[in-house]
């Protein structure tokens, strides 16, 4: 019998990618396939000393492209499996982040972004991933995306991450950047009775009756793994419910496209979370995500101070993007305010629901944004 | 009786799932001898179809997973090693074969062949080498002769081909055959010795594509290319792989490597069975 040490409950003075590692641990992963990256290798470090205890499987891969094939064969298998990387490594990745959302693949991809394009600026943070995120791998599907910003979200996002990935039966993102991943901060890790841990969902009929790709609840079929004797098909061709190819018919097609986008469009009231400060009265609202979240918390503070009506909307879920919270702050504010550690990804999204409403965007690059920019910035909203 | 329940009646059916029948390969592929004598193998061994797990890659051959009545992975072009080195570590009771061709195997997921080689994960990988990329219509690929002729080799090709076997063995593998698809015996016998042994496997079949690169290359029908490998294949067990590259004049076929190494996953076993000790040890 192993000794189990999958959850450290008590405080901890951690890591960024430590508390990722731990939350990971903790929400169940037991498979981790990888290679090296700045700045996500101490995940990497950390599950290849931890999964031992816990009876997991730490494996480096050759690269990124069989780090992400090897995680969707874990996944198969009915164990919780993850991998954690960085932009250059991120692009290696979408091919087969496109065969997990193709063959409907819980699983769990860490992006800690840095200094992007190409090789960057390994050490230093950016949100320049975003888009990637949505639509990296050729054609149309949902995904998942959480980001944190602060240490102790990166272990609460992490166990949110394969909770979402296990219900939609989705490639689920952590958009975490260099910063947050390496930072060190409080983290409180709870008992593991109080974590909430979300299995994917077995069929509940025999091998014959089974069809693997059957929509279930919320338009997500229930999953029978390898070994299980229901002897599945799985292809990243188009296929029917049977899980067969069917790559001549534009019905087959339609439909189970419709349904890897609709399965996260239709469910995106019950997956998105956002953070609320300061909102009920404000005149003027930045909406953030990740590190510049932080210095926008204290700008909005300041600006309380000097009598501005400001308040901040935290998206800690990406994608699906949060519309219906941004439409209702925008009945609300008189002009939308969004720093993003990039040259204009999320903005444009936040634009596209704004409408009429006038966005100021604040970008960038190389460092996060101080708090006086983003005050500067609202100060000249609210002059307009 | 209607031909479908004849099929029915063939002693290796229920191998197959019977739905999926016809199958896509083109008349005198090598495709349809592999599957035969994979399922063959299968049978002798009186393997647990609901414990294996086959995973091909993109190619003709790639589609050889959807026609195997086990669960199956049909990957992204030159994956299947590495998905299925993921499946065979997550789930170590479950036997894993790749079967996929020379240009997914050995081009796009050359990578991926040499490091799972190297770190001897328990899998059996079954390259069906046709000398060209077939479903695309006939390109060069990693294993073409030098001077054959494909559509992306108009004047004849001027690349150096691998000699698989050769690369097989020089990565690692603890099991190196190759045999043609004329030597239906011997390779289902080498699929069923590489099934019950530890560690990374490797088979090589020659494999007639008459309708492509055959054709291109005037090498007659499949009954012509299947002479031809009659004429000029030598068995040689234990022959040094590095001598074995596949000329006009000659295919060396046989076993070319049995050894024994830990494999990956009883290496991790040790540790586990260490830091098992340390813990409770406090």
């Amino acid at each position: 019998m192993a000794v189990q040490r999958a959850v450290l409950t008590g405080k901890h003075f951690m890591q960024g990618d430590i508390a990722c590692a731990e939350g990971a641990i903790a929400a169940g992963c037991r498979f981790f396939a990888g290679y090296p990256i700045t700045p996500a290798t101490e995940i990497a470090e950390r599950l290849a000393r931890r999964l031992v205890e816990v009876d997991g499987v730490y494996v480096q891969m050759e690269d990124e492209l069989g780090s992400m094939a090897a995680v969707i064969g874990a996944s198969w298998t009915g164990v919780k499996a993850m991998t954690a990387t960085s932009g250059p490594g991120f692009s290696l990745m979408q091919e087969n982040i496109g065969l997990a959302a193709m063959t409907e693949t819980p699983c769990v991809i860490i992006n800690a972004m840095r200094g992007s394009p190409s090789t960057g600026q390994p050490t230093r943070a950016g949100q320049q991933e975003i888009m990637q995120a949505r639509w990296g791998s050729h054609g149309d599907y949902g995904v998942i995306a959480l980001a944190p910003s602060s240490v102790q979200e990166m272990f609460d996002l992490t166990i949110e991450c394969f909770n979402l990935a296990e219900t939609y039966r989705v490639p689920v993102f952590l958009l975490a950047d260099g910063f947050i991943a390496h930072l060190w901060e409080r983290v409180i890790i709870p008992p593991a009775e109080e974590i909430k841990i979300v299995n994917r969902k077995k069929p509940a009929v025999l091998p014959v009756e089974y069809l693997p790709f059957k929509p279930g609840e919320n338009l997500v079929p229930p999953m029978a793994c390898f070994g299980e004797g229901y002897r599945v098909h799985v292809t990243g061709l188009t296929h029917g419910e049977r899980g067969y190819p069917q790559t001549d018919s534009p019905e087959a097609q339609h439909r189970l496209i419709q349904r890897l986008c609709e399965k996260i469009r239709k469910n995106a009231d019950k997956i998105v979370k956002v953070r609320k400060f300061l909102l009920e009265d404000a005149e003027v609202a930045v909406v953030a995500y990740g590190v510049p979240s932080r210095a926008s918390l204290s700008a909005v503070k300041k600006a309380r101070e000097e009598g501005i009506k400001a308040g901040l909307l935290r998206l800690l879920t990406v994608w699906p993007f949060p519309e219906k919270e941004i439409q209702k702050l925008t009945r609300r504010v008189e002009a939308l305010i969004v720093p993003e550690m990039n040259y204009g990804q999320l903005v444009y999204e936040v634009e596209r629901v704004a409408k009429e409403t006038p966005v100021h965007f604040l970008p960038k690059l190389g460092e996060p944004h101080n708090p006086t920019e983003i005050l500067a910035t609202i100060r000249r909203a609210v002059k307009k | 009786m209607t031909a479908i329940e004849q099929f029915e009646m063939h002693p290796l059916a229920k191998y197959v799932r019977m739905d999926r029948f016809p199958h896509i390969w083109c008349e005198g592929c090598g495709a349809g001898i592999i599957l035969n004598c994979f399922l063959k193998a299968l049978s002798d061994l009186d393997v647990d179809m609901d414990k294996l797990v086959v995973v091909s890659g993109i190619g003709c051959i790639g589609r050889i997973s959807g026609y195997i009545n086990a669960d199956s992975f049909h990957t992204t072009h030159g994956r299947p090693i590495a998905l299925a080195t993921g499946v065979k570590l997550a789930n170590p009771k479950l036997k894993v074969v790749v079967i996929s061709g020379d240009g997914d195997l050995f081009a796009i997921g050359g990578n991926h062949f040499i490091h799972a080689a190297r770190r001897n994960v328990d899998i059996t990988v079954i390259c069906s080498n046709n000398f060209n990329y077939g479903m695309t219509g006939g390109q060069f690929g990693p294993t073409t002769p030098l001077d054959a002729y494909t559509t992306t080799t108009p004047y004849g090709n001027i690349e150096h081909p691998f000699n698989l076997v050769h690369l097989a063995a020089a990565a690692g593998s603890v099991y190196v055959a190759r045999w043609t698809a004329l030597h239906v015996q011997r390779l289902t016998e080498s699929i069923n010795k590489a099934l019950q042994k530890k560690g990374f496997k490797f088979i090589e079949v020659i494999s007639p594509c008459p309708e492509i690169y055959g054709r291109r290359n005037k090498l007659g029908k499949a009954v012509d290319i299947m002479n031809r490998y009659k004429d000029i294949s030598r068995i040689r067990h234990g022959y040094d792989p590095s001598k074995a590259g596949i000329t006009p004049e000659r295919i060396i076929v046989g076993e070319f490597v049995d050894i024994e190494k830990p494999t990956y996953w009883e290496l991790l076993q040790k540790q586990f069975f260490k830091v098992q000790e340390r813990l409770k040890g406090g």
